[in-house]
């Protein structure tokens, strides 16, 4: 801790420093991307409703006839003061896009989290385990098949073979009772509805999470299985597990106290890799479940041809890719010195 | 030449060799029903009546549609077989472009180092943070007013994500192998530029290829499928793509309808599944530390001399 270059806070500093070009990339190429695509973005997406004056008001009123680098540094500045700009066919600002649906696609993504961890970390130890048994076979097949089944396969599945029996809904995060009689307070449904103390309203949210987490959920836990298994096997050949196998410490504690701890270590990392598929396979989930998140906003507004809408949600998704994977990594930093050098 | 093809198989044992064999033969399995599909399909993917007579619409499988048939009037079964022509074309467009993108452009950054470099593993990574579905979903939709929904728009929305996992180990290899002695001794001879890349480095770079090739070709299909499923992948009109069918199919998940959505399904994850295979499997033969070599067994010489020498004769 002691020695400058190895310090925690400037780990952070470093790592925020080069966090701030990554970000601009990203923005910059958005830009470009989505201002070089044929066509007026006001045409594409409002042009059979208007006639051509209201057409040209209303690209005024967005500042699309002003000259591309001011429109682009004008962006630049909103994007720095976390403004991701208005949706050109509803007229809407992206952040209260955000803040209406980032709490669906939150409370999905932590719930398929811990599907995964609660699936992924039992079955990769017990794979490593007892390697090369039969058992470590079945569960390493089922770790590649759970990375190859598309999520709205299983998601299908779950809808059809699943779903009927177990009584669970298959189509949006509550039933419109629900949402019409939980205040929004924190805008994650499942949370207002906590705070409302409304049994029946936690229980209906509670019961719309279940198949769409799970199916997420799966497809994490392939992730976690080889990446546990791996690293059992790892620190099962390491020299101090043989130490205290040495001292005749019986082989389940050497297990459990020794292998087990330092082979869950890693997790946190992959964590923090997983983030872009994490963000991916909810976008796809989502579209399955009918989820109101930001995912099905996007496909909507993509539909919609809505290209400031696009805009403004792909940088945003693009930012929290980068802001999540800093934070893991300052928590990697923070928790395994050897990470800072 | 055969000898360097089945290198892979003997130096591998075991689980090693059986992963590889399976894969090999799920992914011929599939190569095959893409390219006799006219043959092995008994109708045309986007065909709803035989003789005049429209096909019934949502049945079940039978003897006559062994996989059932569509809310479109479509025979499941053939959409099933047309789809692995469309995977398959679209995934080797995707891996052939992004290896004739990301190699040189790999070899060159590392080659030439500086500013080009720096700027090239810039928006490299970049590239490679952004999530690659996004990435793809964002491409197809741009592509698709300049090259329509068809095979070559998808195959390219797919090739600007896998571009950076070539350029990556492309250039950190050469960039290791530029100092090496038989390029420095290249150097002395008076090589050029151009050919001390071309043919000195070129050949020692491109080793990792297959195995990220193949890794790509199976996420490939995957990426395509979400696509198709998201809407924004191949155009019903332009050839039968599974993502698009998984996508029909939602809409009879809830009346209990399975044929639709089971059999497409199966078909991608069995094709992903084998990709991967392959991929693991050359993997473990060409990373020797990966690698278990069969050990061969050492035939002590016996006591007695003399009985050695008879049976070595006679052998």
């Amino acid at each position: 801790m002691s020695s400058g270059s190895g310090s925690l806070p400037r780990y952070i500093a470093q790592r925020l420093l080069l966090m701030i070009p990554m970000i601009w990339l990203i923005v910059t190429m958005v830009f470009i991307l989505l201002r070089v695509a044929p066509g007026d973005p006001v045409t594409a997406a409002v042009g059979g409703k208007l006639n051509e004056e209201a057409l040209d008001a209303r690209r005024a009123a967005l500042g699309l006839d002003r000259p591309l680098i001011v429109q682009y540094l004008d962006y630049l500045g909103d994007i720095a003061t976390l403004d991701f700009g208005k949706t050109i066919s509803d007229n809407r600002p992206i952040t209260s896009i955000i803040v209406d649906n980032g709490g669906a696609t939150l409370s999905l993504t932590i719930g398929a989290f811990a599907f995964a961890l609660l699936m992924g970390i039992p079955l990769g130890l017990l794979a490593g385990r007892y390697r090369d048994s039969a058992g470590d076979v079945v569960i390493r097949i089922f770790g590649v098949v759970s990375y190859a089944a598309p999520i709205f396969f299983i998601g299908l599945l779950m809808q059809i073979w699943v779903a009927g029996p177990l009584g669970l809904p298959t189509s949006d995060i509550a039933s419109p009772i629900t949402k019409f009689q939980v205040e929004p307070v924190t805008h994650i449904l499942l949370l207002d509805a906590i705070i409302a103390g409304d049994t029946e309203s936690t229980v209906d949210v509670l019961k719309h999470h279940v198949l769409p987490c799970f199916t997420l959920g799966l497809l994490l836990s392939g992730v976690f299985i080889r990446l546990v298994r791996v690293n059992l096997l790892m620190t099962l050949k390491g020299d101090y597990v043989e130490a205290a196998r040495a001292r005749g410490i019986p082989e389940r504690y050497v297990i459990r106290r020794h292998a087990f701890r330092n082979a869950l270590v890693p997790v946190i990392t992959v964590l923090g890799l997983q983030v872009a598929l994490t963000l991916s396979g909810a976008l796809l989930t989502e579209s399955t479940f009918n989820w109101p998140g930001l995912g099905t906003q996007l496909i909507d507004y993509l539909t919609a041809r809505d290209y400031a809408a696009v805009q403004g949600l792909v940088t945003f998704f693009a930012v929290v890719v980068v802001v999540v994977s800093l934070l893991v990594d300052v928590i990697n930093a923070a928790i395994d010195p050897r990470v800072r050098y | 030449m055969l000898n360097r093809l089945l290198a892979p198989f003997r130096n591998t044992t075991g689980l090693a060799r059986w992963i590889l064999v399976t894969g090999i033969v799920i992914t011929i399995a599939f190569v095959v029903m893409a390219v006799f599909a006219p043959w092995l399909a008994p109708l045309d993917f986007n065909q709803q009546k035989v003789d005049g007579v429209k096909l019934p619409k949502l049945a079940a499988p039978s003897d006559d549609y062994w996989f059932g048939t569509s809310d479109q009037f479509y025979d499941v079964f053939s959409r099933v077989i047309w789809g692995a022509r469309t995977a398959l074309v679209v995934v080797t467009l995707s891996v052939l472009f992004s290896v004739l993108i990301g190699v040189p452009l790999g070899l060159i950054s590392g080659f030439v180092g500086g500013w080009t470099d720096r700027m090239l593993v810039f928006v490299m990574d970049a590239l490679y943070a952004f999530p690659t579905l996004l990435l793809a979903i964002v491409f197809s939709f741009l592509l698709r007013d300049a090259l329509g929904g068809g095979v070559t728009a998808a195959a390219l929305s797919l090739t600007v994500i896998y571009i950076p996992q070539y350029f990556r180990v492309v250039r950190n290899t050469t960039v290791s192998a530029r100092e090496s002695t038989y390029v420095e001794a290249a150097r002395a001879i008076g090589a050029k530029n151009s050919s001390i890349m071309g043919r000195y480095l070129f050949g020692n770079v491109i080793q990792s290829v297959p195995v990220i090739g193949t890794l790509n070709a199976a996420d490939a299909i995957g990426t395509l499928a979400a696509l198709g499923f998201l809407g924004f992948g191949i155009q019903p009109n332009e050839a039968s793509e599974w993502g698009y069918d998984l996508n029909r199919a939602l809409d009879d998940a809830s009346s209990g309808i399975w044929w639709t959505a089971l059999f497409p399904g199966l078909a991608i994850v069995f094709l992903i599944t084998g990709l991967t295979l392959v991929g693991e499997g050359l993997n473990e033969t060409v990373n020797p530390s990966l690698r278990k070599r069969r050990i061969r067994k050492v035939e002590m010489p016996p006591n007695e001399p003399t009985t050695a020498l008879v049976e070595g004769r006679t052998r």
